[in-house]
Formats: structure tokens, sequence, C-alpha cells
């Protein structure tokens, strides 16, 4: 019983340090709070659904299962990345030296606006995704993990390391944290920081889309509403790991998953969706700077 | 010329996976015409202008300006005020209704225009201090009989205290947490509201709360409620408007400008922007509190985000810092969604959007003073 509300502590909180992981990068460059960053992975749940359907229609989940499921992937993910890239376009570079409410309050439009497109172009009725994979939970050395739980698990983890490989290692990496320690001084050296940021909000939505995906996967089924409250329990867990701080993010998402996988089964079910909120007054009472945020937040 | 041929088709391809092909078609169809007809409206416009280059445009404009500055003031306000106060003869129930609701909103308005236009605290939880004086006193109304007037101050008063713990914990940190918080906040009373069936009723809500009564008069007929609520909404204005130009609202919007600055010429500005939240929730409870003796029923639905989102845009539409402004977008924001009601669907989509073209356009709202 506790193991498996750990693996399912783990899962839950590997999807929500992948979409966390969109908000820190967005904050520790432009420290603007993207409060539409929920919507994009709730758009990158939904086009999990739609290109599995496509694919099912075009027969190829008969026989090509692994590839049309890749496919699936890359697929959302590039939708959504362009969905971000419009985003940042259209609710946030316009508004980059207006006062600083503009930007959060067109961000709270873009997430109404997309929420309803959504509702009105897909109906109000959950979207069910296709019982394809095998669901079954199976035993690997005593483990109570299902397939999907581990695939998320590990795909969750490589796409971090990929991510902190980019950040430390790549050229649009050292960008980013130049353009996130000092936007005018970056600008000065030649990085054009309008490109790094669509760069940074490009990365975060793929992230957000590929975690969008898994959940459709997971829970098997999505509604146009999980982007508020999965954006909130991501946006927490990046203050709890320090908002700013790659890694921070990583670690809040997955104590964030634990804590809730673990206090809905045994303190309170019903009041699930409300310990990621009362973590994240705790946290800003007693420790505002996050758990790893006690440096100057490097990216 | 290109651009009206692929901001369309990028908008229609992002369309696609969700409308299909038939609908990104009109989709893009319909972005491309409108873009092409607004672009040829404003070349048309400029060409015009270009046309009375000799007899200057911008005067005219001016002109009528000065000539509505030059009314008087007070008289056009005590004119309006007297209109207010007449106007129920000419309407019918349905109207009365929809009025003393947005007086309501104006109230909240007005509140919120002090947390977020005047001291500048994005507060995204107001629905949440809204909902508490409504419960406070729906319980308390069915559980011990307390009266509506007692139920105000109480009502404002827990809803303030919630502020103040709130404020306290919040307000010492940088401003976006504020906003993450108050909507966490939002988040958890309706939690509490919907779960806590012992004391809330759940989902289902409170009935039967008393109305409020002055001796065996008991206020339940529409034209009641459009009455008390435009003497609540003055009352909060007009305490608003003398707060405001007071040393205190001076040191509001000095933090609102420039924290910093405002620290260094010794205004204490966490206690004043802790006054600032406290105050606004306060109001917000007794806004509650009137909710709930108008309706005698409360459920959680009434006090969610989007209620709190629904009470930001009014003040954002009507101009933020703005007195007038803030009543005038309740009101607009009350009336206009009753009017539209043939696009229902469409009408969030278009508060959405309508936000966001807000911004671009026009940040200050309606009324608000550019920045």
């Amino acid at each position: 019983m506790f193991l498996q509300q750990l693996i399912n502590g783990l899962t839950l909180g590997s999807v929500y340090a992948l979409v966390a992981l969109g908000y820190t990068m967005v904050y520790g460059i432009l420290e603007l709070i993207n409060f539409a960053h929920g919507e994009i992975y709730m758009i990158g749940a939904y086009l999990g659904i739609i290109y599995l359907a496509l694919f099912t229609w075009l027969g190829w989940t008969g026989s090509h299962l692994f590839l049309s499921l890749f496919l699936v992937f890359v697929l959302a993910a590039a939708t959504c990345a362009g969905y971000g890239l419009t985003l940042e376009r259209i609710a946030y570079r316009p508004l980059r030296h207006a006062h600083r409410l503009a930007p959060l309050i067109s961000a709270i439009g873009v997430s109404i606006f997309l929420q309803n497109y959504v509702m009105l172009a897909q109906g109000s009725a959950d979207k069910v995704f296709p019982h394809i994979l095998p669901a079954r939970s199976f035993l690997e050395g005593g483990i109570p993990i299902s397939g999907i739980q581990a695939f998320i698990i590990i795909a969750s983890l490589s796409l971090m390391g990929a991510l902190h490989f980019l950040v430390r290692k790549t050229r649009l990496g050292k960008a980013m944290r130049a353009t996130a320690q000092d936007k005018t001084m970056a600008s000065l050296c030649g990085i054009p920081i309008d490109r790094v940021i669509a760069g940074a909000f490009i990365i975060g939505s793929v992230l957000a889309a590929v975690a969008g995906v898994m959940v459709s996967m997971y829970y098997g089924a999505v509604h146009f509403f999980i982007g508020y409250v999965a954006g909130i329990k991501a946006f927490t867990a990046a203050v709890l790991g320090g908002i700013g701080n790659i890694p921070g993010a990583m670690i809040g998402g997955l104590f964030l998953g634990l804590v809730e996988s673990l206090g809905s089964a045994y303190i309170s079910s019903e009041f699930k969706d409300g310990f990621a909120f009362l973590i994240l007054i705790l946290v800003l009472i007693f420790r505002p700077t996050g758990l790893f945020g006690e440096k100057v937040p490097e990216r | 010329m290109l651009k009206f041929l692929y901001i369309p088709l990028w908008f229609g391809l992002l369309a696609l996976p969700f409308m299909g092909w038939a609908g990104a078609g009109r989709l893009v169809f319909a972005l491309g015409m409108g873009g092409l007809v607004g672009w040829a409206f404003l070349r048309l416009l400029s060409f015009i202008r270009l046309q009375q280059a000799k007899e200057p445009v911008e005067e005219k404009g001016r002109g009528i300006m000065i000539a509505l500055k030059s009314l008087n003031q007070i008289r056009l306000f005590w004119g309006g005020l007297f209109l207010l106060f007449l106007l129920p003869v000419f309407l019918n129930n349905y109207y009365l209704d929809i009025l003393s609701l947005a007086w309501l909103y104006g109230i909240l308005a007005v509140g919120l225009n002090i947390t977020v236009g005047y001291t500048g605290l994005l507060d995204l939880g107001y629905a949440a201090f809204y909902g508490v004086g409504a419960y406070v006193y729906g319980l308390l109304s069915t559980g011990v009989g307390l009266s509506f007037w007692l139920g105000l101050p109480v009502g404002g008063g827990i809803a303030a205290l919630f502020g103040l713990g709130l404020g306290m914990i919040t307000l010492r940190l940088r401003g976006d947490y504020l906003a993450i918080v108050t909507l966490g906040f939002v988040q958890i009373v309706y939690l509490i509201f919907n779960n806590w069936d012992s004391v809330t009723n759940g989902p289902n809500g409170i009935l039967a709360i008393g109305r409020p009564q002055i001796g065996g008069f008991v206020f339940r007929a529409p034209i009641h409620f459009y009455y008390l609520s435009l003497v609540f909404l003055i009352i909060t204005a007009t305490a608003a408007q003398r707060l405001i130009h007071s040393q205190i609202g001076r040191a509001w919007m000095a933090i609102r400008e420039d924290s910093l600055a405002a620290e260094t010429i010794g205004i204490n500005t966490t206690r004043m922007k802790i006054f600032a939240f406290v105050l606004g929730s306060g109001i917000a409870g007794v806004a509650g509190v009137f909710f709930a003796g108008k309706y005698t029923f409360i459920s959680p639905e009434s006090f969610t985000f989007l209620e709190s989102v629904r009470i930001l845009s009014m003040v954002v539409l009507g101009g933020m810092g703005s007195l007038p402004g803030a009543i005038l977008g309740a009101f607009l924001l009350t009336l206009l969604p009753e009017l539209l009601r043939g696009l229902a669907n469409y009408r969030m989509l278009i508060f959405g959007a309508a936000l966001v073209v807000m911004m671009l356009f026009r940040p200050q709202g309606l009324m608000g003073k550019k920045a």
C-alpha cells in the first residue's frame, strides 16, 4: 500500500516537475508568472488524444503502436511549441515594458480564452484516451509499478536530464543564463534576447506538452479545466524548489507529488487539491526563497 | 500585405487539430478577411486625415474634452445621482435586479480597486473574502438568527481578519507571490465551502438566510434591493474617495509607483500595504453579507477563482486607480453579459480575448490616467 502510494506520488510528481520547469524557466528570465502555462499543458493533453485518434484512423496503431505513440508525442510537442510561441508574441512581448500587472492580467485573459476555445471546439465533456497500452500492473522485483508509470517516471527524468544538459552545456543554455542575469547586458553582448525568450517559451511548452500527453495516457481522460489546477500545483512546485532554479523545480515537483499522493491516502482525499496550497503558504511563511533558493536564482 | 496570408495560416495551423479542416479553414478565411478589411479601413482613415491636415483633427477632440471638463462636475454628479434614484420608476423588475447586482459589483470593484488599483497589490483571491463574508452571515443567520445589520460588521470584520492573516504572511514578500498565494487561498476556501459538509452543507449551499429588515419592513422586492445596494455603493464609494484623498491614500499611491522610494520618505510600506489589503477584504466581506441577504441562498459556486477574475476585470476595464472607473467597469461587465445572452457560449471566449486586447491597447482602462 505504502509502496504503491509512493510510486503513484512519484508518477504524479514527475508530471508536476515537467510543468514546473516551464514556470521556473520563464520566471528566471522574465520575472513573470506565466499564468497561461497550465493551459499549454491542458492543450498538450488534448492533443495527445486527438493525434492518437488520427493515427488510429490511419490504422497505424495496430501495426506500429510504439512508432505512432512516439509520433503522438512529437506532434503534440511541436503544436504546443507553436502555441507557446504565439502566446509569448501576443500576450507578453508587447507588454515587456508595461507596468507590472499588465502581463499578469493579459496572461489570465489568454488562459480564459484557451480554456473556452478548447471547450467550444472539443465539447465540455471529458475526452477519453483509448486503452491501447497494457494497463495491467506488474510486479517487478516486488515493486507494484505499471508500465505507464514506469514510462512516465523514466521519460520525465530523462527529459529533465536533457534540459539540464541544454542549460549547462549548450550555447542556447549559456545565452539563457546570461539573459536571466541581466537582459540589458546580455543584449549588449550580442545575445538576441527576443529569440532566447522565445526559446524558453518553446522549451517550456514542449515539456508541458509531454506532461500533458502522459497525463491523458495515465488517467485515461482529460477535461478542459485541468490546466488551471495543474498549473497552480506546478507553480507551487517551482516556488518550493526556489523559483528560477531548475533542479529546484524538479525536486519540488517530485516532493509535491509525493505529499499529495500520501496525503490523500492517509489524511483526506477530499482535500487532495488543498495540500499544494497549504505547502505553498507554509513555504512562503518559513522559507520564501524556496528549498534551494539560497543563492541568487541562477537561471 | 503578405502578413494577411501567413498570420491567419499560422493560427489556422494551430487550430487545425482542435477544429478540423473545415473549422480551421473558416478561421483562416475570417482572420484574413478581417485583417484585410481592418487594414483597408485604417488606411482609409489615415488618408482622410491627410486630406484634412490643414484643419487639425486633434483640436476637435480636445474641444470636446474641454467642453466636458467645463461642465459643472458637482452639478453633474448630483444630477446623475438623482437620475439613479429616479430610475426604478421606469424599469421593470428584471432590470432592477440586474442593476442592483451591478451596484453590488460596484462595491466589490471599489474595494478591490483600493488593493489593486491604488496600492498595486494583485489580489486574485478577492472572491474568497467575499465568500467568507457571505458564509459567516449565512451560518450565523441560519444558526443563531443574527440580524442582517449586525451581520454586516461581523461578516466584514471576519473577512478582514482573514485578510490580515494572509496579508501578514505574504505582503512582506515580492509582489508576484501575493498573486499566487491569493490564488491558492481562493481555491482552499472553495474546497472548504464545498467539502466541509457538516458546517457548510457542501455543494448544496445554505438556504433560507435571513433578509434585511427594519422594524416590520422586510426587504424583498427588487426595488428594495435596488435602493439598498445603491445606498451601500454610495457609502462605500464616498468613504473610499475620502480615504484616497487623505494621507493614507497618497501613501498607497506612492507605494504603487515606487515602493522603495515610498519607504525612503518614511512610509511604513508593509503596514500600509497590509492596511489596504485588510480594508479591501473587509469591503468584500460586507458585500458578501449583502449578497447572502439579497439572494437568501449561497453556494460555493459563487465564490470561485472565476468570480475573482470577474471583479478584477471590472477594475481593469474601468481603470486601475479610478473610483468612477471601477463603478463603470462593474456596471458594464454586469450589463453586457446580460445583453449578450445570445452569444452565451462565446461570452467567456470574448471576455478572455478582451482582457488581452485591453492590456495591449489601453492598459490604463477606460477612465484610468496614463501611467
